[in-house]
This record gives C-alpha cells, sequence and structure tokens, in this order.
C-alpha cells in the first residue's frame, strides 16, 4: 500500500494540520517507507486473534457520581491566548 | 561549596542528618552545578534559580520531614507542575503553567522533595534522542557530540550529569530505559496501572507510564514507593497494595529462573536490526559477560522464545501514533498555548496553530495516526495491530510461564551522532526495538549500566518482569549492581 500525496494532504485536513508543499512532498516519502516497513504484519494470520486494546485489566471502572468543585473559571481561563468576559474567545463561526 | 547533589538519595539523606544542612544549602549546591555544567548538558527546559531558592526556603520553614525530605528533583516537562511552566517541549504549550499538580507531583511535595525544575525531552516524547525538542537538544554527558537518548534524554542526562540527585520520567515506548542505558544511569517503567498518570500530558494512553530515573537501583527502588498506588484520578491506575520496594534490595538471586529470549541473542545484535548470523558487537559482549555474572551468582538461565518481537516496531508505532492523533487534538490554540493570530476563519486559525505550533515529527506522528485510524484504513491498520499487539503480550505470557524474569539489551548500541538518525524516521523507530514489547504486554522492566564500549560509551541492560513484579526487577539489578559496581563510574565534565 503506498500513500500518496493527496492521502497526505487529506489525514492533516482531518488533524487540522495546515503543511507546506515541502512538508507534503517530505512526509508523503517517509511515511511511504515506513508503511512498507509495517506491511510485515500482513505475514501474520491474526483471523481469530482478539484485538488488544488495553494494557491494564479490563472492565468499567464506576464511581459514585458526586458533586466536586471544578477548576475555577479563573483558573481555567488563566492559559488561554484569547479570553474575554469569563469565556474562551476564537474566530468568528457563524456568518 | 560541596557538591552535594553528586549523591545518591540515600547518601544525601544521611549528610543531611549528620551535617543538619537546610533545603537552602543543597539548592545553593544545585545552583553552583548548574552554573558549571549546563552549558555543556542543556538537559533542563526550564530552570529558575529564583524559583528554586524561594522553594528551598519555604521548605525550610516548613520543616518538612517526608522520605524524601529536601532531596533534588527534576521533572519531565511533560508532567503537570501547577504554576509552573509545563510544555512538553513543544512550541505549541509555549508558556502554558498547569493550574493543578500531577498526583506524582504531589506525591513527592508531601514527601519534602526539592523540585529542580523540568527536564528536556524529544517534543510530546516523540523520539529516541532527544533532538526534536523545541529547545536545543540536549547532550549526552559521556560524549558531548552524542545524543542522550530519548524522549527523557533530559532527566538521564541530568542525573548523570550530577545536576540532581532523582529524576522522573515517562515510558511509552522505551523514553526511560533507552536513555537511561544511553547515559549510564538506572530507570524503571513501571507496571502499567501502578503509578498515576493524572496530570502526565498523554501520548498513547494505553501505553504510557511514568517512572524513576536515578543514580543506582536503591534509589530508584527508594522514588517508586513514593509515586506508587491507586489514585481515584487516573482509572487507570491499579486498586492493588504496594510494597515496600527498598525491601527488595537483597543481593541474593540464587535460584532465580532468568529467560534469554533466543530472537533476542546478544551475541548477535548488529544495529537495530536482530540478525542471528551477525557478529557480535560491543553491546553483546557486554551484555554476555552481565549473563556470566549473574550465572557465577546462582542465577538459572532459561532459553525462551519471544517470536513475534520482531512486528513489535510496526505495532507500536500504528498503536502509538494512532492514540497520539487523538490525545493531541485538544492543541487547537484556544485553551492554552500557542495560537496564531492572523484574521481567518476557525478552521484556519485551529490548521495555521497546529501547523506552526507542532515541530516535524509531532505533525509526522499525528498523520500517521490520523491516517491508520481513517475510514478504509482503520482495519488494515490499528485493527490488525491490536490483533498482533495481543499475540506480543501472549509470547510473554508463555515466557513467564517458564522463568521469573526477561533479560535483554535495553538498546542495540550505544550513544550515536547527533543527526545521524533524524533524517531517516524508520531508523529511529527501530531503535527502540527492545524496550518496545514492555509497554505492549504493559509489563515492569528495568534498564541499568552493565559496561562502557571502546569510547566510554554505557551500555545498559534490561530487565523485564511479569505484571507488577517491580519487585524481581529490583532484586535482579541490585544484586548485578553490587557484584558489577558500574554505578560508580561518572561522566567526565
Amino acid at each position: 500500500m503506498t500513500i500518496k500525496k493527496d492521502a497526505i494532504r487529506y489525514a492533516a485536513g482531518l488533524a487540522r494540520i495546515s503543511l507546506t508543499r515541502q512538508e507534503e512532498e517530505l512526509f508523503a516519502e517517509q511515511l511511504n517507507h515506513i508503511l512498507a516497513y509495517m506491511e510485515q504484519l500482513n505475514k501474520l494470520d491474526t483471523e481469530n486473534i482478539e484485538p488488544m486494546s488495553r494494557a491494564g485489566s479490563t472492565g468499567n471502572i464506576l464511581r459514585e457520581d458526586m458533586v466536586k468543585s471544578p477548576l475555577s473559571n479563573d483558573d481555567a481561563l488563566k492559559n488561554a491566548p484569547e479570553k474575554e468576559e469569563g469565556f474562551f474567545r476564537v474566530p468568528k463561526i457563524i456568518e | 561549596m560541596e557538591e552535594f547533589v553528586k549523591y545518591t538519595a540515600s547518601q544525601l539523606k544521611k549528610k543531611i542528618a549528620q551535617d543538619n544542612l537546610a533545603a537552602s544549602d543543597i539548592a545553593s549546591s544545585v545552583a553552583d552545578r548548574y552554573d558549571k555544567v549546563e552549558d555543556k548538558v542543556k538537559g533542563f527546559a526550564h530552570f529558575d534559580k529564583t524559583l528554586l531558592s524561594e522553594r528551598a526556603k519555604e521548605l525550610d520553614k516548613k520543616g518538612c520531614a517526608g522520605n524524601l525530605s529536601k532531596i533534588p528533583v527534576v521533572i519531565k516537562d511533560n508532567i503537570c507542575v501547577k504554576d509552573e511552566l509545563t510544555t512538553c517541549s513543544s512550541k505549541i504549550l509555549a508558556g502554558f503553567k498547569p493550574p493543578y499538580d500531577a498526583t506524582v507531583v504531589t506525591k513527592l511535595k508531601q514527601a519534602g522533595a526539592l523540585l529542580l525544575g523540568k527536564s528536556n525531552m524529544d517534543e510530546f516524547a516523540f523520539g529516541s534522542s532527544c533532538e526534536t525538542s523545541c529547545y536545543a537538544p540536549t547532550n549526552n554527558p559521556y560524549d558531548l557530540e552524542k545524543i542522550p537518548g530519548g524522549s527523557s534524554g533530559g532527566s538521564a542526562a541530568l542525573v548523570a550529569a550530577d545536576e540532581t540527585v532523582l529524576a522522573l520520567g515517562s515510558d511509552t515506548g522505551g523514553s526511560i530505559r533507552q536513555p537511561a542505558s544511553l547515559c549510564g544511569v538506572v530507570g524503571i517503567k513501571p507496571t502499567y496501572g501502578r503509578v498515576s498518570r493524572y496530570g502526565l500530558i498523554a501520548f498513547g494512553s494505553s501505553l504510557d507510564q511514568i517512572g524513576p530515573v536515578a543514580k543506582d537501583v536503591t534509589d530508584c527502588a527508594g522514588l517508586l514507593n513514593i509515586i506508587s498506588g491507586y489514585d481515584p484520578m487516573d482509572s487507570t491506575s491499579a486498586d492493588m497494595p504496594v510494597p515496600d520496594y527498598t525491601g527488595s534490595l537483597i543481593a541474593n538471586i540464587k535460584g532465580l529462573r532468568i529467560g534469554i529470549p533466543k530472537e533476542y541473542n546478544p551475541g548477535s545484535i548488529t544495529g537495530p536490526i536482530i540478525d542471528e548470523a551477525a557478529p557480535v558487537n560491543e553491546t553483546g559482549i557486554k551484555i554476555r559477560e552481565a549473563v556470566d555474572m549473574l550465572k557465577d551468582l546462582g542465577a538459572q538461565f532459561v532459553d525462551i522464545s519471544l517470536p513475534h518481537t520482531k512486528y513489535a516496531v510496526s505495532v507500536y508505532y500504528i498503536v502509538g501514533c494512532s492514540e497520539a492523533s487523538s490525545n493531541l487534538a485538544r492543541f487547537d490554540g484556544v485553551e492554552y498555548g500557542y495560537r496564531q493570530k492572523q484574521p481567518g476563519s476557525l478552521l484556519d486559525m485551529y490548521k495555521k496553530t497546529r501547523g506552526e505550533g507542532f515541530g516535524a515529527e509531532a505533525k509526522r506522528r499525528i498523520i500517521l495516526g490520523t491516517y491508520t485510524l481513517s475510514s478504509g484504513y482503520y482495519d488494515a491498520y490499528y485493527l490488525k495491530a491490536q490483533k498482533v499487539r495481543n499475540l506480543i503480550k501472549q509470547d510473554f505470557e508463555d515466557a513467564f510461564s517458564r522463568c521469573d524474569i526477561i533479560l535483554t539489551p535495553t538498546s542495540p548500541e550505544t550513544a550515536w551522532p547527533k543527526g545521524l538518525k533524524t533524517k531517516d524516521p524508520l531508523s529511529m523507530y527501530l531503535s527502540d526495538i527492545f524496550t518496545i514489547p514492555a509497554n505492549l504486554a504493559g509489563i515492569p522492566a528495568l534498564s541499568l549500566p552493565c559496561g562502557y564500549d571502546s569510547n566510554g560509551l554505557p551500555i545498559g541492560l534490561q530487565f523485564m518482569a511479569k505484571h507488577f513484579d517491580e519487585e524481581a526487577l529490583i532484586r535482579a539489578a541490585y544484586t548485578y549492581e553490587q557484584n558489577a559496581g558500574w554505578q560508580k563510574v561518572r561522566p567526565k565534565l
């Protein structure tokens, strides 16, 4: 399986990352190299193998639904690049 | 001034009691050492002398009698310390000061530790050489032209350079053990679930673990005691009793069954590829000498097989990058860190912020992970990798039915020249071949020095054990260390 430049552009778009033309070319070449190496996995028959999605114990961890004091509004906003009247400020969303 | 920071934690504790040392005395010694060698090592991402001296004064006023009272500890830059810079050595987190402490940091503060600052790392822990940091790369204290390993390269280099006594690192695919190996210090990746990750900025959530880096096995055991345990704030932490790991500092391994995987034959490792026909390299020779010593000490050696190890790098980079692509979605220029402020739409802002804020390796991994999770490729890559991960875990279960611990090299080679692997990401990835399997299986592993190559660069030995059997690791490592004595070697800076 080879990955083309438009596939890189597509994945970068999904990941919300803008790339320069040079980055697109470089990443396409490098990721092709990496994905070609990963082809080795196809040599293995995994038909009846369960996927492993966690390294620790399985099962749900439940707790009581209790009210606790959350992070204060000031603390939550302290690191925001732009804020206004107690809110995070972002570029206009609705035209 | 006496360089208190050159001691191990256990030595310094005695010294503090004997001479009635204040935290301020120790802080001055740290600052002095920093002035002498930090220009060469560049191990810190954030270090502030004024802050350190204030913190020391506060400790002296409070008079904490905890288990790490006044002992210098450095924290990796991806672990949150309240109101102090925590940036994952990335531009996208420029200026970020967390509003809370990670659980491990709370525990260190309760134990009276003197926190020095944040250690440099590969950006978001993406790397094996500390070269992807947005700050200057860290240098190996044994040879300043060489890499210290990564991603916890700053933590390992600062311990080796005697700029700190202890350090915390994080290990997703070898990020504690490989730099510990390359810098001649001791590092432990605990069992998945042993140490709370609340406040660790996530990379691969099914792989990440926080662990200790120290000058000897005794200090690693002591630090592991402090940071281990269940935490309601991390639902993946294990609700199990924590043993006193210093109780395993016993120099006796008579009857211990040590497995050597035939696929990792230490006599046949050349570069990153396991090649059974290849000639012995210097790492292989030192590993053989360590095996001989352990045999003389009464260990029983068993041949085992981990047949799926050769697939571990592929599995790891699919699983790790997939998880990273999801975890790093939160860096969007809204809540914290860097933001590209040119006029444009919200989408433009996201894309430009992330395009400019992340370095090349971070972008590469996020894009790879997004690709392997994307519709049409999910089954071929992500699901396939999860299945092979299960086979790798089963390899270990089979192996541990026949032995108590497994011995391998930590890294196939010693520290390499800076820049050697930065142009070829796959060659960098392959250097993690011996450390990755433990993360995939969730088992604990430890690296400690087992000698030096002809250029004077440290070589590391890795032990792996069953889930939650850190005690076996510590006992085997302590026995070897007490007999081999490599912990006494220090770099000349």
